[in-house]
């Protein structure tokens, strides 16, 4: 509130007992309940173990997709689709459904294609709305009459599905683990890992967390943990002036806890070096979904200039296509398309003119562009608007405010953000202003197997922290999955004590803040570390600067880090997250020092190694904390199809799947 | 004209997230916690509304809008920075949110 009095600062509103502990068992630990953890938990309670789950925010509503979902990838297991897994799999690993292009996971990929209808039926279970279940859209082409499922995008491969109630996903699931006896602790900030005997490279055993309201300790013992925190957002972008957390594209409780804490404990982490290769915004941007688009979840609204002149759609070989329909269907002799930039020929979508950036330059359209909704047809409007723009994560409030205000899709054209012309190559445009090197990590994580087990006994891993995880659907399918291998865990596990000292320790780490008064506040820390990665590791990077950069990150540990105050639970936890970056952006600084190569995938430049992706430089680089050292080491991309790895998808899967 | 004048910080960026309104909000609590990211505390005054105090680490989900379970006694407003307009195709008229004399709301619920 604006007008608080800083001067007669109220009390705090919870009770705080700082340091005073918590402990609580469980067979299987879920830490953090976004989409993944909640699936883990779900399914691991079902299987009859004792789940309990550890968020930072509140489950009801927490994580990358706890604002929502309007379209679930990769659900070609459904029975309209023209594509099986082992065909979605040929696919991607060509295109960008991998997510990370050559280095991309096929273990996550193929247990997607394999699950994602599943998970979806779940939560249709759970009290989702997935289906046309009103008719609304009877008659539509991209709804199927029988089962009344609904596709995006690719009208004839019908891969992906369009949710019709997705805004109040995490919810039903929330519902669905207070059912089942899952043990939620909202608030609770998980901080480290406990592993057997404290040491690091040891079976993990639990994890330590604190309460963001109270600063109470917890300690939490587990047979089995998973780990499904989201990878750090905002390392590169802090400005709370210009649009507050949001600025960070990402879910702002993303610190990258579950990356750091695995790190400490001495799991092998891989693709750290990956950053995005677009031009991310940060305070820059606008409301995610909430500027006029044509792709992504606006596929494929017309779009016209100042003027009211149609921007024309082309294939994939530049025809221009004369009906919004073809927008949605396959070339002929095509198998499928995806949706997203840079797709190789085989998987290209149709998409608005490449030249568009040249043409704006040229004065043949002439800014701002609006996003022509009223000359859509009608299902394809509501579709767009109602359904996407109002279900997908964080637009329901821009559905319900626009609305408000008066828009009217069947009227309005919404306007699209003005952008310097080349930009207009990007695509969503609310995301492409801002500064070159401020980047955002994205696809790095921890290394997994076909058990989605990580090189640590006890510990699994689902969602956005393992290395080159994906969208909601695939945490979703990743979640069910890593319960399944847990449970069967621990099984066999046996009981292992806590090592009271690892606990001392990390109860020095985290409340050291709450002693200070004076120091620096946790923005000022926060912006500084965004500070040192954008220059020294950003868009342009080498061995001097990322030496540099590593350079200036130990001594603000060592100088300013150790000097910032806590004034209550609220900012220690905020604090917590800014040692948490500093972690992260170590571990990408190495990670990025280590591959002396530069890498279109991974968005890396490096300035003293330009050649991009050479052939010897195709492969996964690891690190590994050991023995307090940086252990380098390589694995081939395609780990999971080689020794002792069975050489076929369906054998891996069939082999580990628990099914 | 006021002549009062106070000593105090500047006010935060964004201003503030959210508008409770005062007199139709029971103090039931619920935003506060299903906020993601802790921005709302509870009034130390029972039943009272809570405090917005941290609209700088608002995520604009509006999920504390969602589950208010009085109609209008939560707004969401995204910040002044994070507005954009809109076109009537048919007048050329031009629209945005914030505006004076704002077109009627457009009251059809999205799907779902």
């Amino acid at each position: 509130m604006s007008n608080i009095d800083l001067n007669r600062s109220m009390d705090w509103p919870y009770p705080v007992a700082y340091g005073k502990e918590n402990e609580v068992e469980a067979d299987i630990l879920v830490l953090g309940g976004g989409v993944a953890g909640s699936h883990a938990a779900i399914n691991a309670a079902k299987r009859g173990a004792k789940a309990v789950v550890v968020d930072k925010g509140a489950v009801i509503r927490s994580g990358g997709g706890g604002a929502g979902v309007d379209h679930w990838h990769g659900a070609c297991t459904n029975p309209c689709s023209k594509l099986t897994p082992e065909e979605m799999i040929e696919l991607a690993l060509h295109g960008e459904y991998l997510l990370n292009w050559e280095f991309g996971n096929g273990i996550t990929s193929y247990i997607l294609f394999k699950e994602s209808y599943d998970a979806l039926l779940d939560v249709e279970r759970w009290g989702v709305k997935v289906r046309d279940v009103d008719d609304e859209f009877k008659g539509a082409e991209f709804r199927d009459e029988k089962t009344k499922l609904m596709f995006a995008y690719d009208y004839d491969a019908r891969h992906c599905i369009r949710v019709s109630g997705g805004a109040g996903i995490k919810v039903a699931m929330h519902n669905e683990m207070k059912r089942l006896g899952v043990q939620i602790y909202d608030y609770v900030m998980a901080t480290s890992l406990l592993t057997e005997g404290g040491k690091p490279g040891g079976r993990v055993i639990g994890a330590t967390g604190v309460n963001t309201r109270t600063g109470e300790f917890y300690i939490f013992k587990a047979k089995a943990t998973i780990i499904t925190t989201g990878p750090a957002t905002g390392l590169w972008i802090f400005s709370t002036e210009l649009i507050g957390a949001a600025a960070s594209h990402g879910d702002p409780n993303n610190s990258g806890e579950g990356t750091a804490m695995a790190w400490q404990a001495g799991a092998e982490l891989t693709m750290m070096e990956k950053v995005s290769p677009m031009p991310v915004s940060g305070g820059f941007a606008y409301p995610m979904y909430g500027t006029g688009n044509a792709h992504n979840t606006w596929y494929a609204c017309t779009m016209v200039d100042a003027n009211g002149k149609e921007i024309p759609w082309v294939d994939r070989d530049g025809k221009v296509l004369k009906t919004v329909s073809e927008r949605y269907h396959d070339v002929p002799g095509q198998k499928a398309f995806f949706n997203g930039p840079n797709l190789p020929y085989e998987l290209r979508s149709p998409s608005l003119i490449p030249d568009l950036p040249e043409r704006i330059r040229k004065g043949e359209y002439v800014l701002p562009l609006y996003a022509d909704l009223p000359s859509m047809p009608a299902h394809e409007r509501r579709a767009i608007w109602g359904l996407m723009v109002g279900n997908e994560g964080k637009s329901r409030i821009i559905y319900n405010t626009y609305q408000q205000a008066g828009f009217d899709p069947d009227k309005d054209m919404l306007q699209t953000n003005v952008l310097p012309p080349d930009r207009y190559f990007f695509y969503p445009y609310w995301n492409t202003m801002g500064p070159r090197q401020w980047r955002e990590g994205g696809g790095g994580g921890i290394f997994f197997d076909w058990d989605l087990k990580t090189s640590l006994e006890g510990l699994y891993v689902a969602g956005t922290s393992g290395y080159a995880g994906g969208n909601h659907a695939g945490s979703a399918s990743m979640g069910r999955y890593a319960a399944r291998k847990a449970v069967a865990y621990v099984q066999t596990a046996r009981e292992a004590p806590v090592n009271q000292e690892q606990i001392e320790k990390e109860k020095e780490r985290v409340y050291a803040p709450v002693t200070r008064t004076k120091g620096i506040g946790w923005k000022e820390l926060r912006a500084g570390l965004a500070r040192i990665m954008q220059d020294y590791c950003g868009e342009y990077k080498n061995e001097e600067t990322l030496n540099m950069g590593l350079r200036w990150l130990n001594s603000i540990r060592e100088s300013e880090a150790s000097r910032v105050y806590a004034r209550n639970p609220h900012e220690l936890a905020r604090t917590l997250e800014c040692f948490t970056r500093l972690t992260v952006g170590e571990i990408i600084m190495n990670a990025s020092l280590n591959r002396k190569a530069s890498s279109k995938a991974l968005g890396l430049n490096r300035l003293d190694h330009p050649e991009i992706d050479p052939p010897e430089w195709k492969k996964l680089v690891t690190l590994k904390l050991e023995n307090e050292d940086i252990k380098v080491g390589a694995r081939p991309v395609d780990y999971y199809l080689q020794p002792p790895n069975a050489s076929t998808y369906e054998e891996n899967y069939r082999h580990h799947c628990g099914l | 004209m006021y002549s009062k004048a106070y000593m105090v910080p500047n006010p935060m960026t964004p201003n503030q997230a959210i508008f409770i309104d005062e007199k139709l909000c029971t103090g039931c609590n619920t935003c506060v916690d299903v906020c993601r990211t802790d921005v709302l505390l509870p009034n130390p005054e029972k039943g009272k509304p809570p405090i917005v105090m941290y609209p700088d680490e608002c995520w604009f989900g509006g999920c504390c809008v969602e589950h208010c379970p009085v109609p209008g006694a939560i707004r969401m407003e995204h910040p002044l920075n994070q507005r954009i307009g809109w076109k009537r195709k048919e007048t050329g008229d031009y629209f945005r949110i914030g505006m004076k004399n704002p077109p009627p709301p457009n009251t059809r619920p999205p799907v779902g």
